[in-house]
Order: structure tokens, then sequence, then C-alpha cells
């Protein structure tokens, strides 16, 4: 007894076998090589991820050559500041001082971005200066050294 | 790069209150509208095709292709707002490759396959496969070869052969509904899944959507009815449109019912994000959401279809109200889309400021090019209506 | 007999085809197959590896020493190249004002990176605070959960990474972010955002907004080290993370988060 096919069956069953197994192979060469090592996602990424410039250099890098500084500010309020906080990001100095300079920042303006009066700071973890009422038009370190701010220059 | 931080800094100067520095420009724009605009488009016209194959419904029979072949213009169109919209989109494929198992967007680009290849195609295919063999026959040159590639080979016109094609196509329509739904209700479930945006984050953001979508596309069909009767210079048949029309009424008044139960739920239980929904609703999209949604879309529609359902003279007008109140419709689901994509990006995560939209008009994400991704799949449509006339096709005899 | 003869001759040539054809499906199928289970072990979710030797790292904040001076901000800009334009920002600084009339302000002009002016006068001040933000590595992270092609993931370190090369700019991420950290880097066009600057863990420096922060504000450290001064802290301290109720698995902790930030 022959069992009848429909004959559309055989020809859409092999257009869809030949679409899907195209598709199979296809993704077999494009599926990047380290994909799935750690989860959904190519493991390659995490190399990627290492690959940036480093800009900032940790203070661990300037005390290298300037251990008087690291001295001296070790002594006073600013000895939890780190370096780069104030002059800014140090790679290309530590890299050749020659070079490429570091910043050597000052003036009520950029003293006052931590210091200036506000109310959203605690007392206790700032001492807060009314830039208005404070030895208006001086710069900060004619009397503070920055690195021992007590110290007065007077 | 410099007009577009010209841009990002007007939209900075006019924000309100607080936003999160990352949010100012809005992520999804006229193109992420469009997508589910165009898909629900898909899924309600297949759904009132289903409705003369499945359930019989005999008076539906002379929308029955014209519905499907709608379905496939847009659907051919729809992964390309898509696509447009990615700032990576030559990368587009890594969906297909890679798809991550927990992200509701990966599995479009299956279920965009499944239900073009399994659902749409194979259904227009079995329905046209008889009358284009005999094109087949009768026509000479490419035109020849084009219905013979697409007759797959398979010439068998026995009266056994068109039964399994009758039966085959059966099959595959009853198939085609929960994958019309599925197609849909993922869109929503993008939306509704996502626990960060209060205006989306809702079991019934997909649902709504699904019923939107049946209204949108039996608007739609009941809107190409009219137009190819009128430039074939044939009758429109009244109780065609009566028919969609009660359809169309009877979706309307479920989706309202749900869209009104998402606001009086989300107005009486008041939660965190509320009072900045409040601002929302009642500012930036009153006009999207009261006016053109509300009113425009939804409102006066119900009103005209209960008045047609029930005055059933002077024929001249009522073609002219079914007419316009598709359009109305259409318009009212659009705003719809546009007030769930571009609404729910308005408010800060904050909860305590507003940005602004301002849609280009040039550019790849621009009004241009959305108007494009519409207007395309008429083009489409026009093509496949010269291709494959369901008005020439062989007569099957019952 | 000559028609016997050529019915066995095809009975013959058909039992060929039909081995060819026999042979032609297993070659077929074991390819499909072999593809199939290749790809498999991509298509199936890979168990996180619970390597113990590695660190898991975690985040605090104590919002009563951070001052609002921006430096955090800045730095980060110039350690991981993002635009200086006030729309792009990895890491930012909030000042939250609770007025007497019980209104809130909360401001963050370009980002903190600047500081803060104040403008609303002190005697209308009930309290006052800043709110540092930045990504909060989360372990049940909304944002990788709907990546759709695995462009952003938990590197075994438990650092929310995202790979550049792979991100098709969708969007979708940046949308599931409940803490609003990420953003389409505008020259790069692919998703972009804290990456604890993973970078320079690797290579054992401190994130560049840790490294500049003068009150020692921010701080991380591995949540699997009990003895560290890390894990001290949390157990001294009570801290909160933001939104606990959307279940994200932060890592970021905040000291002394008042209930008015977001």
């Amino acid at each position: 007894m022959k069992f009848y096919i429909p004959p559309q069956l055989p020809r859409l069953a092999l257009a869809f076998a030949v679409f899907i197994s195209l598709f199979l192979v296809l993704r077999h060469f494009l599926v990047p090589e380290t994909f799935g090592e750690y989860g959904h996602y190519r493991g390659a990424s995490l190399i990627d991820n290492t690959k940036p410039e480093i800009h900032y250099s940790g203070q661990q890098a300037c005390f290298k050559c300037h251990q008087d500084i690291e001295d001296k500010k070790a002594q006073d309020v600013h000895s939890d500041i780190h370096c780069e906080t104030c002059h800014g990001p140090g790679e290309k100095h530590v890299l050749n001082s020659k070079k490429a300079d570091i910043l050597r920042p000052s003036g009520r303006e950029f003293c006052g971005s931590c210091h200036v009066l506000n109310a959203g700071k605690l007392k206790s973890t700032i001492n807060q200066i009314d830039l208005n009422k404070h030895n208006v038009g001086k710069n900060c370190i004619e009397c503070h050294n920055p690195h021992q701010p007590w110290e007065m220059k007077k | 790069m410099e007009p577009h931080y010209q841009h990002l800094y007007d939209i900075l100067a006019h924000s309100q209150g607080y936003i999160f520095p990352n949010e100012i420009d809005l992520q999804w724009g006229i193109l992420i509208v469009v997508y589910p605009f165009i898909t629900g488009l898909v899924a309600g016209a297949f759904i009132l095709a289903s409705l003369e194959r499945v359930f019989k419904v005999k008076i539906l029979k002379p929308t029955y292709q014209i519905a499907l072949l709608t379905a496939l213009s847009f659907l051919l169109v729809a992964t390309m707002p898509l696509i447009s919209h990615l700032s990576q989109p030559q990368r587009a494929y890594e969906i297909m490759i890679t798809p991550h198992s927990s992200s509701a967007m990966a599995i479009f680009g299956f279920v965009y396959l499944w239900y073009l290849a399994v659902v749409l195609l194979l259904e227009i295919w079995f329905d046209y496969r008889h009358s284009m063999v005999v094109w087949a026959n009768e026509k000479t040159g490419i035109l020849k070869w084009i219905y013979k590639i697409l007759t797959l080979g398979v010439n068998d016109i026995s009266p056994r052969a068109l039964a399994w094609d009758r039966k085959l196509g059966y099959i595959i329509t009853v198939v085609g509904i929960p994958s019309a739904f599925i197609l849909h209700g993922y869109v929503g479930f993008i939306f509704g899944s996502l626990k960060a945006n209060p205006w989306w984050s809702s079991p019934l953001i997909p649902i709504i959507f699904l019923f939107s979508a049946m209204v949108s596309g039996i608007a739609l069909v009941m809107l190409v009815y009219m137009i190819v009767s009128y430039i074939r210079k044939k009758a429109i048949d009244l109780n065609v449109l009566d028919s969609i029309g009660k359809y169309l009424f009877f979706v309307l008044i479920l989706d309202f019912t749900l869209e009104s139960l998402d606001q009086i739920h989300r107005i009486y239980e008041a939660e965190e994000s509320f009072e900045i929904i409040k601002l929302l609703v009642s500012g930036k999209l009153y006009l999207t959401l009261f006016v053109a949604q509300g009113l425009i879309g939804t409102i006066i529609p119900l009103i005209t279809l209960v008045f047609l359902q029930f005055y059933k003279h002077k024929i001249r007008l009522q073609k002219t109200m079914y007419f316009i109140v598709s359009i109305l419709v259409l318009i009212g689901v659009y705003s719809m889309r546009w007030n769930v994509v571009i609404g729910g990006q308005l408010f800060s995560k904050s909860f305590s400021g507003f940005t602004s939209f301002k849609v280009g008009l040039i550019g790849l994400d621009g009004t241009l090019m959305a108007a494009f991704w519409l207007v395309l799949p008429i083009g489409i449509l026009a093509f496949l209506f010269w291709l494959l006339p369901p008005w020439k096709m062989v007569k099957e005899e019952d | 007999m000559s028609q016997s003869t050529s019915a066995m001759g095809n009975e013959k040539i058909r039992s060929s085809r039909r081995n060819f054809l026999k042979n032609m499906t297993v070659l077929a199928g074991a390819t499909l197959g072999y593809t199939w289970l290749k790809s498999s072990q991509v298509l199936l979710f890979a168990a996180e590896p619970k390597d113990e030797s590695l660190p898991w790292y975690g985040i605090v904040i104590d919002i009563q020493k951070c001052i609002g001076c921006g430096n955090c901000a800045k730095a980060c800009k110039s350690e991981n190249d993002v635009p200086p334009e006030p729309f792009y920002f990895r890491t930012w600084v909030e000042q939250y004002t609770v007025k007497n009339d019980g209104s809130v302000n909360i401001v963050s002009p370009n980002g903190g990176i600047d500081g803060f002016k104040q403008t609303i006068p002190n005697e209308d001040i009930f309290k006052s605070f800043f709110v540092p933000k930045m990504c909060n590595h989360c372990s049940k992270s909304p944002c990788t959960q709907v990546c759709p092609v695995g462009a952003t993931f938990e590197s075994p370190e438990g650092v929310v990474l995202i790979d550049e090369k792979y991100c098709i700019g969708c969007r979708y991420c940046v949308q599931a972010c409940p803490y609003g950290c990420r953003f389409i880097h505008p020259v790069k066009k692919v998703a972009n955002k804290c990456t604890l600057c993973y970078h320079r863990l690797k290579k054992g420096l401190a994130p560049a907004c840790m490294e500049v922060c003068p009150t020692g504000a921010r701080m991380y450290g591995n949540l699997r080290d009990k003895n560290s001064d890390f894990v001290k802290y949390l157990k001294e301290h009570t801290t909160q993370v933001l939104r606990p109720h959307l279940n994200t698995g932060s890592k970021l902790y905040y000291n002394a988060l008042s209930g008015e930030v977001r």
C-alpha cells in the first residue's frame, strides 16, 4: 500500500533544510573564537578591557623621585591626599619628567574647589573658607604651603 | 560632531527639574515608535485574515488575500527601522548568531524569521500555488520564470494536491495565530519587562500592545480594501465593511478597557513614580495621549462605529465614515506607540525631572527615514498586487 | 530474458543510488550535527565560573566624606577618554538640598566636575549633602540581562564590562539600567560606562576616581577578603544600596544614604 506524500512537503522540507544548514554553517564561521569561555560574551574582551592607557600613575610613582615632598606631606593635614588629586594625571611626567611637565595649580578658585563654604559639606570632614572674606585677592599659597598647609609662610 | 552637540545643549537648556546627566538625549527615537507600529499592523492584518480561514467568517473572503499581502509587505520592511536605528548596523547579524537567551530583544531574529518563512510565506504560497502554476503556463518571458521559481517546481494541480494545499494552509493559519501574538507580544514584553522604567514595567503592556496591534491591522485592511476597490473601479461591498467594522469595534473596546485599567491601577496605587508620571501625562504627553490617542484614536471611532452598526442607511456617507474611522484609528495607535516609547524616556529615572525631545528631519533616525519605512510597504504592496493579483486567481470549485 | 536482466540492472542502479543517497544523508547529517553541537556550547548559557582565587569587587561611598569637589568626575573623564561635553559621564556627583519647606533640590552642574556653588541661602536649608554616582556593578545586573548579543557582561571579578568590538548599539542596556550609568559614546558609537577602571585594577592600581578623592569618600575592595579594611568598613557601618526593591544585586554600598536619594 503506497503511502501518499503530498507533493508540496518534500520540496518544502528540502528548501527549509537547505536554508537551515546554510545558516548553521555560516554561523560556525561567524561566531568569534573566544565566545562562551566565561559566559555569554567574547572571552577576549576581558583582555581588550585591560588595554586602555593609564593616565594616573598613583602617588607611589611620584614618591620615587619626590621623597622630600612625601615626607613633608605626611606631617600635615593633606597627608591623605594623593599627589594627582591636585597635580592631575602624571603618567607622562613619570615616564619622562624632562619632556612632560605636570600641572602646578594654585589660586583661590583652585583651592576653593575643595575648601569653599558649602552647606553640603560636613565641617568635620574639611575646613571651609568663605572666599569673600578670607584674605580677598591673595593667592592661597602666598601663606599656605600646599604640601604642609599649616606651615604658614609668614 | 558639532551640530549634534548643539542639539544636546539646546535640550539641556530646556530640561526641567533634575535629570541624570546621561539622560539628556533620548535613546530610542521615532524609529522605535515606527517599529512596533509596523509589526502591529502585520499581526493585526494576519489575525483578520485568519478570521476568514479558521473561524470561517465567509463574509470576509474578499479581504483574505488583501490582508495577507498587506501583512507581508509590512513584514518585509519591519526589520529596517531597527537596523537603521542601531549605531553599529553592520553588526546586526550578531543577534542571529549569538542571541542572549535572557534578552527579549534577542528572540527577535528567530521570531521574525519563523513568522516570515513558516507562517506568512507558506500560507501565501499554499493559497497561491494553484494560480501560480497556471500563470507560469500562461505567461511568457521573465514572468514565466518568476512564477516557475515561486512554485518551487511543485506543479501538481490534481484535486488531491490542491486539497492538501488547503489542508496545509489551514494548519499554517492555526499555527500562525499564536505566532502573530508572539511576533508582536514580545515587542510589548521588551518594554513591559524593564523594571528600571515604571512607565513601561507592567504585565499589561504586552497585552495592550497586542490589542492595539489588532486594532491597527484591522483598520489597515479595511482601508486597503476600500482603496484597492476604488482604484480597480469595483463596488465596495458594504457587508464586508460592516463585518470588519464590527470586529474593529469589539477589539477597540477591549483595547480601551485595557489601557484604562493600566492607568486606573497606576492612579490608585500611586506608588513612587506616580508623581512624576502625573506631571508627564498632564504636561508633555497631554496632546498625544488625551487628544490624539484618546479622543481622536479611540472615543470618536468607537462612537462612530456604534452609530454605523445601528443606522445602516445613507450608503454614500457610510463608506466615507468607515474610511475616516480607519484613518483615525491608525493615528490613535501610532500615538499610542509614541506615548509608550517617547513618553517613557521623557521623565528622568531620578523621578525628579524631564528632558525634551525634538525629532530631527534628516539623518538615519529622523522623520524622513521613519516616513520612508512607512511608505515603502505601500510600494511593495502595489508590486505584490501586480505580481499576485487576488482578483485574477484561479477559482476553486468548492 | 532481457527483461529480467534489465530489471536486475535497474535493481542494481536503484540500490547503488540508494546507497549513495544514504551516504550523502549521513554525511550531511553529521556535518549539520557537528555544527549544531559545536554551536550549542555557545547557545547554551555557560555557567559562571566560581573562581575563588579572583577578587569579587565591591564599592563603598561615604556620603559624610564627600565634599563635592568634583575631582573624581574630572579624573574619570581624563583617565578613560570620555568626551568633555556635559552629556556623557561614567561617574558624577549630585548635590541634594532639602529645604525647610520640605522640597528637595537636586543639581549636578556638568556632573559636578567644576564643583558646586551654593545658591540656596543657609536659612532655607534643612540639610544638604553630596552623592557621588557611578556604575553599581550589580551582581544581578539588569543591563547584562537585556543585552541581545552578549556585548556587556559581568567579568569573573564581578566588574560589569562592555565589549566595544561586539556592541551593536541597540541601547537596550541604557534603558535597563535603573541608575542612569550608561550612555552611548558619541565617537565610538557603542555603549559606554564606568568599568571600575578595570585596566587599572588588573595592574594593582586603584580606579582613577578613588585615586584622586581627597577625603577618601570612595573605597573599593574585595568582598571575599573578610579581613580587609573594606569588608571591616561594611561590618561597622550602616550601608544601603540604591533602588533595593529592584533587586539588582548592586555592589555599591552607600554609608549615611538619606531617603531622598534616587
